[in-house]
């Protein structure tokens, strides 16, 4: 068998949907008819998931380490309102690809930036971008509102059938098919000879380099798909809520996603996801229980889901060798001693 | 926990959520409040939960033979958030009022949900004049910034103080005092040297400040948010303008009662109009100071406690006309006109703008025993809302 061919049934194997896959998006379909009253908060998880999936394609896939990822997000957010606000698309499946266009725009432009220099140049650059952008949104008030946020955008309704309801069932549904139908497209692509491509950069960018992948035009790619991810992220939540504000382009909102991101796992598509569906029950639980101190005890979950798991057993483990050892030198040390 | 073990669990938490699915009680009246308990205006959010709690403590949680249930939600002033709470309080909780707000962003963020939902939503702290206008359901007990701006320009110009510079948060609210302050100060024949505006978070004041002393004015009059008049008034003294001999007026914000005995003897001599000061010689207000500072370990109430108890008093006032019926429209006309006494003075709500209308006073700041004051020297009765009335 050819080397091509090896690599071609290797693919194919990785490519194949696993029962856990399948159970993952029986439960979220079935969501829609069990929790008809918990739609909004799943609208908003399913939002998170699909920002923390876009930020898995460049971390999880490409190493690249972001801190300014809102900038994309709030970038979809405010095309998309915008968008709205002045009548330019009133179909917001068409506005979404628009705004998701935009910000991937802006991703092929600044993924140059990243091309020189190591993480924590990167983790700056991105920083930066956030907070330009941020900055812009805020001084062209006459445009964005400034501080005040975006007012009186409405949405039309969706593929000119569906109209936003208040419970946010139409929502909710959107935003699901949404985060479906964008995760389909991003696992085909991390199992094509093009994702495989991005680990071995991700593993070791000189190597790969040296064996003919064309490193830089490929970071530069999955940095475009990627914001454009991240705007349509956005620009779901500009839809659903009828609104966008500053906040979009806030360094909480990239600290949160890589939070979310890192709680679910890296590199295998699901970590957003499933963290999004975390981070945001216990966040909702916490606030019920208490509004004031929430932001303590999540902190605290965590560190320790994070922590959690393996790394307390193996740290137990550490603990318990150097014990051993320190129990069991002692003996020695008083056999030297005169 | 492994990958398919983290598929699995989540799976199974969406799964078991449709366990505690909530359902509404019958003959509860929920309200949902929805403020900032933390970041930057989290002291607003301890106030007007502080004084709502003091409300339902005194006067009972039983209004028109039906229970009242307070729902404390936190938005941290970010009104994204405050959008998605409000629509949960009102579709899952069916909560029969929305009241907080703590900033004017977070309550136009929730306007269209008032309306649609024809759901009272009662601002006790947000300040922008344009809020009432947003939604039939909107009705106020806080305050709008032009109601203290005037005012205190008018005081300005009969106090020898013709050159000033202001400096204000540039976002809704600090416009709107801007505005309001400069029309009524240049139509009196002041003359307002430079405008500054400084950005509504993580703002450094000391280089406006160098700016606003270069221009030599009489008076800076100043508008920042509740919680960040302390380090204002810092950076003021640091920068020399108290010894500079140039005055510091404003409306209230700026000396809040919350913040006031922290900021040292820099502040002694500030001229503010507001409509509250925990000094107010009122029987209800001692009474009410008195009240909250022992339920809340000694904490000072400030014009935002005040703002929250006196929206508790208008729904529980509302309850009691409706029979505890808790249809919008009648709640909403039950509101209009409604009159009392306050622990800031007496107060009514304006039928055709429902909005806040009530005494406006102007106070300095001065050492009262040990603990800085407002006290209060002026009164201008009845103030309503001078942008609306302007409009007509």
């Amino acid at each position: 068998m050819t080397l091509a061919a090896q690599v071609a049934r290797q693919l194919a194997a990785r490519a194949r949907w696993r029962p856990l896959e399948i159970v993952f998006w029986l439960a979220a379909l079935a969501s829609i008819f069990l929790l008809p009253s918990r739609h909004l908060i799943l609208t908003e998880i399913a939002i998170l998931g699909l920002f923390a999936l876009s930020l898995d394609l460049i971390l999880g896939y490409a190493g690249i380490l972001s801190l300014g990822h809102a900038a994309f997000f709030g970038l979809g957010a405010y095309a998309a309102g915008l968008l709205a606000k002045y009548g330019l698309v009133g179909e917001p499946v068409l506005a979404l690809f628009a705004a998701g266009l935009g910000a991937a725009a802006l991703g092929f432009v600044t993924s140059f930036l990243l091309l020189r220099g190591s993480d924590l140049t990167r983790l700056m650059v991105t920083l930066g971008i956030a907070l330009i952008l941020r900055e812009i949104a805020n001084r062209y008030d006459w445009l964005t509102g400034g501080a005040d946020g975006l007012q009186g955008i409405v949405i039309g309704p969706v593929l000119g059938a569906f109209a936003f309801d208040i419970a946010g069932h139409v929502a909710y549904v959107y935003s699901l098919s949404v985060l479906f139908l964008a995760f389909l497209a991003a696992r085909r692509l991390m199992n094509s000879p093009f994702g495989l491509s991005l680990r071995a950069i991700k593993g070791n960018s000189l190597r790969a380099s040296a064996i003919g992948i064309g490193v830089d035009a490929r970071l530069v790619a999955i940095y475009t798909i990627a914001a454009g991810y991240a705007g349509i992220a956005g620009a779901l939540l500009t839809q659903t809520t009828q609104f966008a504000s500053l906040d979009v382009f806030s360094f909480e909102r990239s600290a949160d996603v890589l939070l979310v991101l890192i709680l679910g796992g890296t590199g295998y598509l699901y970590g957003g996801l499933i963290g999004a569906v975390v981070f945001k029950l216990v966040q909702d639980a916490l606030i019920d229980v208490t509004a004031q101190y929430w932001q303590f005890w999540i902190g605290l979950v965590l560190v320790l889901i994070v922590l959690g798991g393996e790394r307390v057993k193996r740290l137990a483990a550490a603990a318990g060798g150097r014990i051993a050892r320190l129990v069991g030198r002692r003996p020695k040390l008083d056999a030297k001693a005169p | 926990m492994s990958r398919n073990g983290l598929v699995t669990a989540s799976a199974a938490i969406v799964l078991a959520l449709s366990a505690v699915d909530r359902a509404p009680a019958q003959d509860a009246v929920k309200i949902g409040l929805i403020l900032p308990m933390t970041g930057q205006q989290a002291s607003t959010g301890r106030q007007i939960d502080a004084a709502v709690r003091l409300y339902v403590q005194q006067n009972g949680a039983n209004v028109a033979g039906k229970k009242v249930e307070v729902i404390l939600k936190d938005d941290g002033a970010v009104p994204d958030n405050t959008k998605r709470l409000a629509q949960e309080l009102i579709v899952n909780d069916k909560v029969a009022f929305i009241a907080g707000f703590g900033v004017t962003p977070a309550a136009l963020a929730a306007a269209p949900l008032a309306t649609q939902a024809k759901v009272p939503e009662v601002i006790m702290a947000a300040g922008t004049s344009i809020i009432t206008e947003r939604s039939p359901y909107i009705v106020r007990t806080s305050f709008t910034l032009p109601q203290s701006s005037v005012i205190i320009a008018d005081w300005a110009v009969k106090n020898g103080i013709r050159k000033v510079v202001s400096i204000v948060s540039d976002y809704a609210p600090g416009i709107d005092s801007e505005t309001s302050f400069k029309e009524r100060f240049t139509a009196a024949g002041g003359q307002l040297v430079e405008a500054i505006r400084v950005p509504f978070q993580n703002p450094d004041f000391a280089p406006f400040l160098q700016r606003a002393r270069d221009a030599q004015p009489d008076a800076i009059f100043v508008f920042v948010p509740s919680g960040q008049g302390g380090a204002f008034v810092k950076q003021f003294a640091e920068r020399g303008l108290d010894k500079a001999g140039i005055k510091l007026i404003g409306p209230g914000d700026v000396t809040d009662d919350d913040l006031l005995n922290g900021m040292g003897d820099a502040v002694i001599g500030a001229v503010t109009a507001h409509l509250y000061s925990a000094a107010h010689p009122s029987d209800i207000n001692k009474a009410f100071v008195a009240a909250f500072k022992k339920a809340n370990a000694g904490m000072r109430p400030n014009f935002m406690a005040v703002g929250g108890y006196d929206g508790m008093h208008l729904i529980y006032a509302a309850l009691k006309k409706t029979n505890g019926a808790t249809e919008g429209d009648a709640l909403v006309g039950a509101m209009k006109g409604m009159a009392w006494e306050s622990p800031r003075g007496p107060i009514s709500i304006d039928p055709e703008t429902r909005d806040i209308v009530q005494n406006i006073y102007v106070r300095k700041v001065e050492k009262v025993g040990n603990e800085l004051y407002n006290v209060e020297f002026a009164t201008f009765e009845a103030v309503k809302d001078p942008a609306k009335a302007a409009k007509k």
